[in-house]
C-alpha cells in the first residue's frame, strides 16, 4: 500500500500516458492485422497532428482548431495510404516496410523544416489542463479523462467492427486477405477506413498527450510510436484489447521505473519487454498461433 | 545389415477432427523403388510432408536405417481428440532440424518446385553441394578451398549434363520452362549425395513422352547411384512401370499394397479409384 | 576460363585500383584540405562499408535486421575508449577518474577490436532474435539497438563509456587514403564472401528458406554467421566513423542512422555491392555538398526563392527517396554488379553495330 502512495503521481502518469499510448497502439495493431505492415510512420503521423494544433491554434479558436486538427491527421493518414503503400501491395513485404521508413523521414524532416527545428509549445487547452486532486497528489484532468476516453473509444470501436457490416470485412481480411477479395470485399475501402480509424484514434491521443507533455519537436513522435508498437506486439498483434492492455501495462511500468530512479532505463524498458515477449510468447498475451501451409 | 531404409510406424496425421492420416505403416526397402499412390485427398502428400518433418505427426514414427528421425504421440488437445489407438512411446529422435535429414542422405523435390530464383542454373546444383564441402567461412571466403570448389564444380556439371541441362547452366532458374525447371530440381536433389530420394509428383504436368523419360531416367539413376526411391505419384503408368512395390491410400487408410500386378487385380483398390455403385 | 584471360583480368582489377588511389594521392596534392570533396569521399568510403556491411545481411541473406545503428555505436565507442592517449584520459573521463582503461591500444589493433567486439554483442544478440519471422526481426533489432543506446549513456557504466558525457582526444585519420583503404579491404573480403559457397547458401535462404534447409543448409547457422560478420564489419565502420567526426557520442547513434543507410541501400539495388557503393557517395554527396543550397534563403533581386531555408535539402531528399522507392524500388544497380566482362562487352557491341552499319552503307 505505502509503495503505491509513494508512487502516485508516478503510477497516475502511467495510466495517463498508457492510456494514450493505447490510442496509437490500436492504429498499429489494425494495420498489421490487415496488411502485415509496421506502420513505420503512425508514430510521426502522432506528432504531425501535434505541430497542426501547434500552428492553428495560434490563429483559430479552440473549438474549431481541435475538430479541424483531427480532420486534417484523418486526412493525412488516408493520404499516406493511398500514396505509398497502396501502390505496394503486391509487393514484397520488405519494399512496402522500407516505404512505411521513408515515410516516416519524410514527415520528421518535413517538420523540421517548418518548425526550422525549433520546439514548439503546445497550446493549452481549458479544462483538461487544470489540475485536481486524486487521491492526495496532485495532477491534471488530462490524467484522470485518458484512460475513461480510451475505454469508451476503445469499446465503441469493438462494437463496430462486432456489430457492423464494415467491422465484419475488416475481421475477414485480417483472416484472409486474398479470399476476402474473391468474395467481393471491397479491399480499398476496408483498408481506408483502418488508415481512418486509426488517425482518428492517433489525433485524439495526440491532443492527450501533448497536453501534459507540452513541447513538440519532430521526433516527439518516434518514441511513444514505437513504445506504443511495442504494446501492439505484447499484447498480440491484431488483437485490439491486446494492444490497449499492454499500453497500459507498458505506461504504468515505466513510469514506476522512472519513480524508482532508473531514468536512464526508461525507454529500454519498454524494449527488453519487446524481446522478452518475442522470445518466450511471439503471439503476444492474445494473439492466436498460425500454422504455416506449405 | 538392414534391409529396410524407410520405415513408418502408426503414423497418424489428425487436424483437429479431422484424420488426414490413419495409422500408416510400411516399409520401404533398400535399392527398390515403392510408390505411394491412392485418390484424390487420400493423404499422400501429408504423410510425404510428415516424413521430411514439414509437419509434426499427431502420433507415430519414422525410422530411417533404424534410427528414429520423426516421432511424437497425441500431446495437449490432441489427447482427448485423438481417434486412432496404438499411441507411440517417447523416442529419442536423432535430426534436430531438417537439413540433419538432407546430411544424413534424404533429398527431396518439392511439388510446386522450389528453385532458387535468384541464382543461376549452375549455382542452384552447386548450393546442393555446400553442407558436403570440406570448409569453413573463413577458408571459403579466401578460396584456400580451391580444390574442393574444383571437385565439386565437375561433379555439378556432370549432373547437369545428364539432365541436358549443361547448355543453360548460366541461365537464370526462374527463366526455364516448366519441364525443364523439374529437371533441375531432381539434379539438386541428387547432388545432395543422398541414399533415399522421395519425389512428390515427379512427373506433375508432363505428358506422356516425358513421362516415359523420365521414369526411365528414374530407373538408371536408381541403378548409376544405388539410391533407393520413395515416390508419390498420380501418373499410372510411372507407377505401374518402374515401381518394385506400391502402397495405396485411401482416406488416409492403407488399404492395399504389393507388387503392380497385385494391385492393379485388388478389388479395394479398384472400388477406391472408381468409386463404389450406390446401392439403388 | 582461359587462364590467360584470367590473368588478364586480374591485371586489368589491380590497375583499376592502382589507379584510384593515384587519383585520390593526386587529389590530395592539388586541393585544400577542408574542400568539401574530401568531406565527401571520407564520409562516402565510411558509410560505403556500413551499407556494404548491411546489404549482406537484408539484400543477400534476407534478414531484415534495423540493428545497424546500435552495432556502429558499439564500434565506434570500442575504438574510441581503447586508444584514448593515457595523457589525456584524465580529460576526458573527468568525471569518472580517468577510467577504467588506463592503457592505449594503436590504430589498427583497435579497429580490428571493434569489429571482434561488436561481433561478439551481435552473436548474443542473434541468438534468440534471429528465430523470429522478418517483421519481428526488424523490431526486436531496432529495440535492441535502442537498449544499446541506452546502456552507453549509463552512468554506472561511465569509467568505460565516459556515461553521456562524449569521447574525444583519440587517434583521427587525415588522408583520405585511410578511410578508403580500409573499407575497400572490408569491402572486398565481403565480396569474396559473396561469391564464395557460403554466400551462394545465404542467397539461397533469401529465396527459398524451405528449400534451403532441405537443400542440408543450417538455416540457425548460417543466419548467425551472417549477422556476425555483417555487424563486425558495422562495427568497423563504426570506428571509422568515429575517427571522422573526431568526438563520439552515444546520442547520435539513433534509429535514423539505421533508416539512412537502409535507404541507401535500396538507393543502391538490394542485393548489389556496387550499387550500395554507387549510392553512398552519391547520398553523402548530395547531403553534404551539391544539395546544400536549397538550404540558404536565397533572394533574386529582392525576391525571395520560396521553399530554400533550413532543412528543405533533407525534406528534398526524402521526396527523391520516396520516388525511388516507389516507382524505381530496384534501385540504381537492381542486384547486377559492375564487372569487366560488362563494361567490355558493352563497347564491343557498340563497335559491332558500327561495323555493320558502316558496311551496310
Amino acid at each position: 500500500m505505502a509503495f503505491i502512495e509513494e508512487n502516485l503521481p508516478y503510477i497516475l502518469a502511467g495510466i495517463s500516458v498508457g492510456g494514450q499510448y493505447a490510442l496509437i497502439a490500436i492504429g498499429y495493431t489494425m494495420v498489421y492485422g490487415i496488411l502485415r505492415l509496421i506502420n513505420f510512420a503512425h508514430g510521426d503521423l502522432f506528432m504531425a497532428a501535434g505541430f497542426m494544433m501547434v500552428y492553428l491554434s495560434a490563429t483559430l479558436p479552440l473549438y474549431i482548431a481541435i475538430p479541424l486538427v483531427i480532420l486534417l491527421t484523418v486526412i493525412l493518414g488516408f493520404l499516406i495510404e493511398r500514396v505509398a503503400y497502396k501502390p505496394l501491395r503486391k509487393a514484397p513485404r520488405m519494399s512496402v516496410m522500407i516505404s512505411a521508413i521513408g515515410v516516416s523521414y519524410f514527415i520528421q524532416n518535413s517538420a523540421w523544416y517548418i518548425t526550422s527545428g525549433l520546439a514548439k509549445q503546445y497550446p493549452t487547452i481549458p479544462v483538461i489542463s487544470n489540475s485536481i486532486n486524486v487521491l492526495g497528489s496532485t495532477t491534471t484532468v488530462v490524467t484522470v479523462i485518458t484512460p475513461i476516453l480510451t475505454i469508451v473509444l476503445v469499446a465503441a470501436l469493438v462494437a463496430l467492427i462486432r456489430y457492423t457490416k464494415i467491422g465484419m470485412a475488416m475481421r475477414a481480411v485480417s483472416r484472409d486477405f486474398e479470399t476476402s477479395q474473391l468474395m467481393g470485399i471491397r479491399i480499398n475501402t476496408v483498408i481506408s477506413y483502418t488508415f481512418v480509424i486509426g488517425s482518428f484514434l492517433a489525433a485524439v491521443g495526440s491532443l492527450l498527450y501533448f497536453t501534459n507533455y507540452t513541447t513538440v519537436t519532430p521526433t516527439a513522435g518516434s518514441m511513444p510510436g514505437l513504445k506504443a508498437f511495442v504494446a501492439a506486439v505484447f499484447g498480440g498483434i491484431g488483437s485490439i484489447p491486446g494492444a490497449v492492455l499492454g499500453a497500459f501495462i507498458i505506461g504504468i511500468c515505466e513510469n514506476i521505473i522512472k519513480g524508482l530512479g532508473w531514468t536512464t532505463f526508461y525507454d529500454a524498458f519498454t524494449f527488453a519487454l519487446l524481446i522478452i515477449i518475442l522470445i518466450a510468447k511471439p503471439s503476444g498475451l492474445f494473439g492466436e498461433k498460425s500454422t504455416d501451409k506449405v | 545389415m538392414t534391409d529396410v531404409v524407410l520405415r513408418l510406424e502408426n503414423l497418424t496425421m489428425q487436424f483437429g477432427g479431422v484424420l488426414a492420416v490413419d495409422n500408416l505403416s510400411l516399409e520401404v526397402k533398400k535399392d527398390k523403388i515403392t510408390a505411394l499412390i491412392g485418390p484424390n485427398g487420400a493423404g499422400k502428400t501429408t504423410a510425404f510432408n510428415c516424413i521430411t518433418g514439414v509437419y509434426e505427426p499427431t502420433n507415430g514414427c519414422v525410422y530411417f536405417y533404424d534410427e528414429a528421425i520423426v516421432s511424437n504421440r497425441p500431446r495437449g488437445k490432441m489427447k482427448k481428440l485423438y481417434a486412432g489407438e496404438n499411441t507411440n512411446t517417447d523416442r529419442r529422435i536423432i535430426s534436430d532440424t531438417h537439413d540433419m535429414n538432407t546430411k544424413m542422405g534424404i533429398a527431396r523435390n518439392f511439388q510446386n518446385i522450389r528453385l532458387f530464383k535468384s541464382l543461376t542454373v549452375f549455382e542452384n546444383v552447386l548450393v546442393a553441394k555446400h553442407m558436403r564441402m570440406k570448409q569453413n567461412v573463413f577458408t571459403a571466403t579466401f578460396r584456400l578451398n580451391y580444390r574442393e570448389e574444383k571437385r565439386v564444380r565437375e561433379e555439378c556439371m556432370e549432373l547437369l549434363e545428364e539432365q541436358g541441362l549443361l547448355h543453360l547452366r548460366n541461365e537464370m532458374a526462374g527463366n526455364l520452362p516448366y519441364g525443364l525447371q523439374r529437371r533441375l530440381e531432381i539434379a539438386r536433389a541428387l547432388a545432395t549425395q543422398p541414399r533415399l530420394l522421395l519425389l512428390d509428383e515427379p512427373a506433375a504436368g508432363m505428358n506422356p513422352q516425358e513421362t516415359q523419360e523420365l521414369a526411365d531416367f528414374i530407373v538408371r539413376t536408381r541403378d548409376k547411384y544405388n539410391l533407393t526411391v520413395f515416390l508419390i505419384e498420380h501418373h499410372m503408368d510411372l507407377v505401374m512401370r518402374i515401381s518394385d512395390h506400391i502402397y495405396v491410400l485411401d482416406f488416409g487408410k492403407l488399404i492395399a499394397h504389393g507388387t503392380p500386378e497385385e494391385v492393379q487385380n485388388n478389388q479395394r483398390v479398384i472400388d477406391a479409384y472408381l468409386g463404389v455403385a450406390e446401392d439403388a | 576460363m582461359d587462364n590467360s584471360i584470367k590473368k588478364q583480368k586480374i591485371i586489368l582489377t589491380a590497375a583499376l585500383i592502382i589507379g584510384l588511389f593515384g587519383l585520390l594521392l593526386i587529389l590530395e596534392q592539388l586541393l585544400p584540405s577542408s574542400s568539401m570533396l574530401f568531406v565527401v569521399l571520407k564520409k562516402g568510403a565510411i558509410y560505403a562499408l556500413a551499407v556494404v556491411s548491411m546489404n549482406l545481411l537484408n539484400g543477400f541473406t534476407g534478414l531484415f535486421s534495423l540493428g545497424q545503428a546500435g552495432f556502429m555505436l558499439i564500434g565506434a565507442y570500442t575504438y574510441a575508449i581503447f586508444t584514448i592517449p593515457l595523457e589525456a584520459r584524465d580529460m576526458v573521463y573527468q568525471y569518472f577518474d580517468g577510467g577504467i582503461i588506463k592503457f592505449a591500444l594503436p590504430v589498427i589493433p583497435a579497429i580490428i577490436l571493434s569489429g571482434i567486439v561488436t561481433a561478439i554483442f551481435a552473436y548474443l544478440i542473434g541468438l534468440p532474435v534471429l528465430r523470429l519471422k522478418s517483421d519481428y526481426l526488424a523490431i526486436a533489432t531496432l529495440g535492441f539497438a535502442e537498449i544499446i543506446r541506452a546502456f552507453f549513456q549509463w552512468d554506472k557504466l561511465g569509467p568505460v563509456t565516459n556515461g553521456s558525457n562524449l569521447l574525444k582526444m583519440y587517434p583521427v585519420f587525415h588522408s583520405v587514403i585511410f578511410p578508403f583503404a580500409v573499407s575497400g579491404i572490408c569491402i572486398a573480403i565481403i565480396v569474396l564472401l559473396i561469391n564464395s559457397s557460403y554466400g551462394r547458401a545465404f542467397k539461397a535462404i533469401r529465396d527459398d528458406e524451405t528449400a534451403a534447409e532441405a537443400m542440408g543448409i543450417n538455416l540457425a547457422r548460417h543466419k548467425q554467421i551472417s549477422f556476425t560478420i555483417s555487424s563486425f564489419f558495422a562495427g568497423v565502420s563504426g570506428a571509422l566513423l568515429a575517427m571522422f567526426q573526431t568526438t563520439v557520442q552515444a546520442s547520435a547513434f539513433r534509429a535514423t542512422m539505421t533508416y539512412e543507410i537502409l535507404l541507401i541501400v535500396v538507393i543502391g539495388g538490394i542485393g548489389s555491392v556496387t550499387g550500395s557503393c554507387l549510392a553512398s557517395f552519391l547520398f553523402i554527396a548530395c547531403s553534404e555538398w551539391w544539395l546544400r543550397f536549397l538550404d540558404n534563403t536565397t533572394y533574386i533581386g529582392s525576391f525571395k526563392v520560396p521553399l530554400l531555408a533550413t532543412g528543405f535539402r533533407k525534406v528534398f531528399f526524402s521526396v527523391v527517396i520516396m520516388i525511388i522507392v516507389l516507382f524505381y524500388n530496384r534501385g540504381i544497380m537492381g542486384t547486377n554488379e559492375f564487372s569487366l566482362d560488362a563494361l567490355i562487352g558493352f563497347f564491343r557491341k557498340r563497335f559491332d553495330r558500327h561495323r555493320k552499319e558502316d558496311t551496310a552503307a
